[in-house]
Order: C-alpha cells, then sequence, then structure tokens
C-alpha cells in the first residue's frame, strides 16, 4: 500500500520539484539586472550571494520567486479575515459563485442543445455550425460586449459573468453530449425497436445512459471553461472583486507578487472542481458498472 | 392454413448501395406454422437475416407480402408478437442481468408486481437464477447469450426470431445451449424462426430447414425433418441426421455461394 502511494506520488513530486527548480532559475535570471541597477546606483558592488537573494525578494519583481508567492497565498488566504478585500477567500468565492452558476447554466443548455441536435434533423443542421462559430469569437473581444449589453437592460454583478462562463462551458458539453446521445450502435436500437418503444422511451432507456461516460468527460472540461469565463467577465468590471478584478488590479500596480498568487489560486480552484467532477464520475459509472 | 403465424408471399427486399441495387430477397414464399421450429440457412449474403429482420419489422419490403399472426408486420410489432434475439447478446452494460430482462417489460409499461415475477420466472428457465444482480461484463459469452433469450422471453410472445444467437460461441457452449433452447421449445411451445450458419445446429434443431442462396437472396430448398421431438446431442451421429445433413449440404451446394 505505501509502495503504492509513493510509487504513484513520486512522478508528481519530481515534476513539481522540476518546475519550481526551472522558476527559481528563471526568477534569478530576470530580476538581477534591476538588482544590479539598484546595486550600481548605490555605488555597490554585489557578491554572487548577495545578488541572488536580491532576485528573491524584490517588491515588484519582473518574475516573482515561488516562495513570494506562497508566502503572499499563505497571507491572503489564512490570515486575512474572509470578508476583508484583500482576502483571496473573499475574491476567490465571489469568482466561483459565478463559475458554478454559468457551469449550470452552460451545461443545462449544452446538454438541451444536443437533445435537440440529435432529434430533430433541422437544429442538426442549423445549431451545430453556430455553436462551432460561437467559439471562434475571442471571449476576451466579447465579454465587455455582454457585460455592456446585459447592463443596459439592468442586469449587473453575478449574471453577467455567469453568461460569459456558460458561453465557453456549453460547447464541450454539445459536442460531447451529441457524440454520447449517438454512441448506441444499431443494434442497440433495433432491439428497442423490436419492442416498439417511442422516441422518449429510446432516450431514457438508452441514449442517455450511454451517454453518461460522455457528459462526465465534457463536464471536466467545461468548469475549467467556466472559471476562465467567470475571470475573464470580471477583468471589464472595473475592477471590483473577484479573482479576474485581483488580476487586473495587480497589474495596474505592478503587483507581479499578487498577479501570481491569484493565478495560482485560480489554477487551484479549478483543479479541485475539476477534481470534484472527477468524482461523481467515479461514483455515477461504478454504480451503473460501467468502472471507467 | 389457419394455424400459419409467418406468411411470406413474392417477398422482395432491395437495398440501395454505393454500387447499386442489391436485391437481399427475391420471390421469396414460405409459410411458418404456429409451434414449428424453422431454422433458415445459407452463405452469406443469402438474404437469412434480411428475411427475419422483415418479419420483425426492421427492414421493409419492397415488393410482396408478409404477414405475422395476419397482421402487417409492424402491427405485429406493437401487438408484442415476436421476441428478437441478436447475434451478439446486446445487453446494455448499465443493467444488471435483472434490469437487461426488464427493459421489455419497462417499455411495455408491465406493473412492478408483475415485471418482477416474469424476470424470476424467465431468468429460472434460462438458468440463470442466482445472476440477477451481475453486470454482463462479469458473465460469460454463453450466459450473456442466455440472458438475452430470456429477455426476449419475458414478454409473452408466440413467436421467437433468433438471428445467428450462437455463432459467436465455441462449440461445447454452442452444443449446450443448443440443447436448452430444444427442451425450452418443447415447454413453451413458441414458434422459432432460427438463422444459422451451421448445418448440424440447424438440423439438430429443427422441424423445417429453409436453405437460402445469395445474389440474389432466395430460398432454393425447403427439408423436412423426420428427427422425432425428443433429441439427445447422440442423435447426430445417426443415420437418419447424418442423411438430412449431406440434403442440407447438397442443396447449399448447389445453390452456389459468395467466397
Amino acid at each position: 500500500m505505501i509502495n503504492r502511494l509513493v510509487a504513484a506520488a513520486l512522478p508528481v513530486t519530481l515534476v513539481t520539484a522540476a518546475i519550481i527548480a526551472a522558476w527559481y532559475v528563471a526568477a534569478v535570471s530576470l530580476n538581477s539586472e534591476w538588482a544590479e541597477k539598484q546595486a550600481e546606483r548605490a555605488g555597490t558592488e554585489l557578491t554572487w550571494r548577495e545578488l541572488i537573494a536580491e532576485t528573491m525578494s524584490q517588491e515588484r519583481p519582473r518574475l516573482a520567486a515561488p516562495h513570494q508567492v506562497m508566502t503572499e497565498l499563505w497571507d491572503t488566504v489564512v490570515n486575512k479575515k474572509i470578508t476583508s478585500k484583500r482576502s483571496l477567500v473573499f475574491h476567490g468565492r465571489i469568482t466561483l459563485s459565478a463559475t458554478i452558476l454559468g457551469f449550470v447554466i452552460g451545461t443545462a443548455l449544452g446538454i438541451l442543445l444536443a437533445v435537440g441536435i440529435v432529434h430533430n434533423r433541422a437544429m442538426d443542421l442549423g445549431v451545430m455550425p453556430w455553436a462551432i462559430a460561437s467559439q471562434a469569437i475571442p471571449i476576451l473581444a466579447l465579454a465587455p460586449m455582454i457585460i455592456v449589453v446585459l447592463y443596459s437592460i439592468g442586469l449587473s454583478g453575478l449574471l453577467p459573468k455567469a453568461v460569459i462562463s456558460a458561453y465557453l462551458s456549453f460547447f464541450p458539453v454539445v459536442v460531447g453530449m451529441v457524440a454520447g446521445l449517438r454512441s448506441p450502435e444499431s443494434m442497440d436500437m433495433d432491439l428497442l425497436d423490436t419492442y416498439a418503444a417511442n422516441r422518449w422511451q429510446i432516450f431514457w432507456k438508452l441514449r442517455l445512459p450511454a451517454s453518461m461516460p460522455f457528459l462526465f468527460a465534457s463536464l471536466k472540461v467545461g468548469v475549467a471553461a467556466s472559471l476562465v469565463g467567470a475571470i475573464v467577465g470580471e477583468l471589464p468590471t472595473g475592477a471590483v472583486a473577484g479573482l479576474g478584478a485581483r488580476l487586473l488590479a495587480g497589474s495596474y500596480y505592478g503587483q507581479t507578487i499578487q498577479i501570481w498568487s491569484a493565478l495560482l489560486a485560480a489554477a487551484a480552484l479549478a483543479a479541485m472542481l475539476v477534481g470534484l467532477i472527477g468524482l461523481a464520475q467515479k461514483i455515477t459509472l461504478s454504480r451503473m458498472g460501467l468502472a471507467g | 392454413m389457419a394455424d400459419t403465424v409467418i406468411k411470406a408471399t413474392d417477398l422482395n427486399l432491395a437495398f440501395s448501395t454505393d454500387d447499386g441495387q442489391v436485391e437481399a430477397l427475391r420471390d421469396v414464399n414460405l409459410d411458418i406454422r404456429k409451434g414449428e421450429f424453422v431454422s433458415l440457412i445459407g452463405p452469406s449474403g443469402c438474404g437469412k437475416t434480411s428475411f427475419l429482420r422483415v418479419v420483425a419489422a426492421l427492414e421493409s419490403p419492397t415488393g410482396g407480402a408478409l404477414t405475422v399472426n395476419g397482421m402487417r408486420p409492424d402491427e405485429a410489432r406493437r401487438a408484442r408478437a415476436y421476441g428478437y434475439v441478436f447475434q451478439a447478446a446486446g445487453l446494455y452494460p448499465w443493467r444488471t442481468i435483472a434490469a437487461n430482462v426488464r427493459l421489455p417489460l419497462e417499455i411495455m409499461r408491465y406493473d412492478r408486481e408483475e415485471r418482477n415475477e416474469r424476470v424470476r420466472r424467465v431468468i429460472d428457465l434460462v438458468g440463470l437464477s442466482g445472476f440477477e444482480n451481475r453486470f454482463p461484463w462479469q458473465l460469460s459469452g454463453g450466459m450473456q447469450q442466455r440472458a438475452s433469450i430470456a429477455r426476449a422471453l419475458a414478454f409473452d410472445a408466440d413467436i421467437l426470431l433468433m438471428d445467428e444467437p450462437f455463432g459467436a460461441l465455441d462449440e461445447i457452449v454452442r452444443d449446450h445451449l443448443n440443447e436448452q433452447l430444444l427442451s425450452l421449445w418443447r415447454r413453451t411451445g413458441k414458434t422459432i424462426g432460427f438463422v444459422t450458419h451451421s448445418i448440424p445446429e440447424a438440423v439438430y434443431l429443427s422441424n423445417r430447414i429453409v436453405v437460402m442462396s445469395p445474389r440474389p437472396g432466395r430460398i432454393t430448398a425447403i427439408i423436412e425433418s423426420d428427427l422425432p421431438d425428443e433429441r439427445p446431442l447422440e442423435i447426430r451421429d445417426s443415420p437418419e441426421f447424418i442423411a438430412i445433413a449431406r440434403r442440407v449440404r447438397q442443396e447449399l451446394r448447389a445453390g452456389g455461394f459468395d467466397d
């Protein structure tokens, strides 16, 4: 058991260690220029050790060193009250609520569209090209429009962000569910035909259960896209709150450490959401005898 | 004839493919009587499976007429006239064995109590008691095919249409299932239409053997079997059995085949 745990953890640990090492090397080389200039102005000469130490303790480094980001993360996640505007948990919760609402809307829309596409020829021909075209537009260009249009009809706050989030997350669900609902083989369909099953029964007894593995794969992609959508949706709102606002504020004031810690928080949030869906997938599929 | 359950008259079935028209069935005339065990045998492309699919209303004939219990095939289907067993067991992997057998009963809206009673009875009939809560992948190929037969028997259709149900199984399992199928047929008195490409299987199981040949798919001979109803596996060594098998083989050879 312990051996297996070690065997499973070893590759991850090695890769993480390699990334951190590369990160430090990059931090030293990117930040040394500024440190040397500072020393020159002060008329002092830096030794090797001093130079390296300098590159890792700047207030606004070009590339924040990992321990600086970790310290900032610890400070803003653990040490601040979660009601404080300086708490990453405060901002994370705002982004998370938009992500989840957007994900739910996007998933529902994606499933509905997929059901329509599979059952209706006109929708099959008419909807899919539009769905694909919708994803060809850069969301960064579209997000401000959505915010402005929704604001003009009196909608602001959570919902516009959720709409952008849904805009990104419905697509993988449509694509996955169309494939999933069409995955039964012709023999499986013929069998239900011999029982004179109607379309409704074919959907519930065959198409939907057969699509489950496809659905979960899509949901994993969809939830990550939802998070991206929610963050992008926070950028044009004038940097009020949320991880996106935190990123924007950080870049206004050159707070690279703050940017990196917000980025890492977003990545951790994405990993957690994908992990939760993976868990739901495992439970559902093993109950269905489809141990996947 | 009053007790004819499946009646095909000058039946034609053509498919359009990229290579032009394919005549799957040409001028097929066949009467299957109540309680008969009729095998359709022939090389691939002879239309034996197509014939079964027309009976099941999975294909629409392009000419001639076919009735099942005096009805059009699609009417007969709605009247639950037949159960169909496919080449592969085709069990839904997310359903347990019992839930797979229950599937037609759910679709036909039997009430819960009757569903459970019927599932129990047919699972017992095919010898799968104790495996109700297993998933299909936990069962051998032969057991899966028995479950699919139970599924076709779960509602009281008088006709059982079987499309090479044992084709993918090894010979030992196939012998065993052939014996069980015969005993099931004698106990239930169903009418069975059975597609196969195995001469011993056809002769062992059937009252009548319909020999078909390809291009176009048609019936070239119908051979009556005078073997007794009670058939131990050893009957296959008897001179009577060998004589019938020889006639089937000669008719198959005369019909020609694609290879």
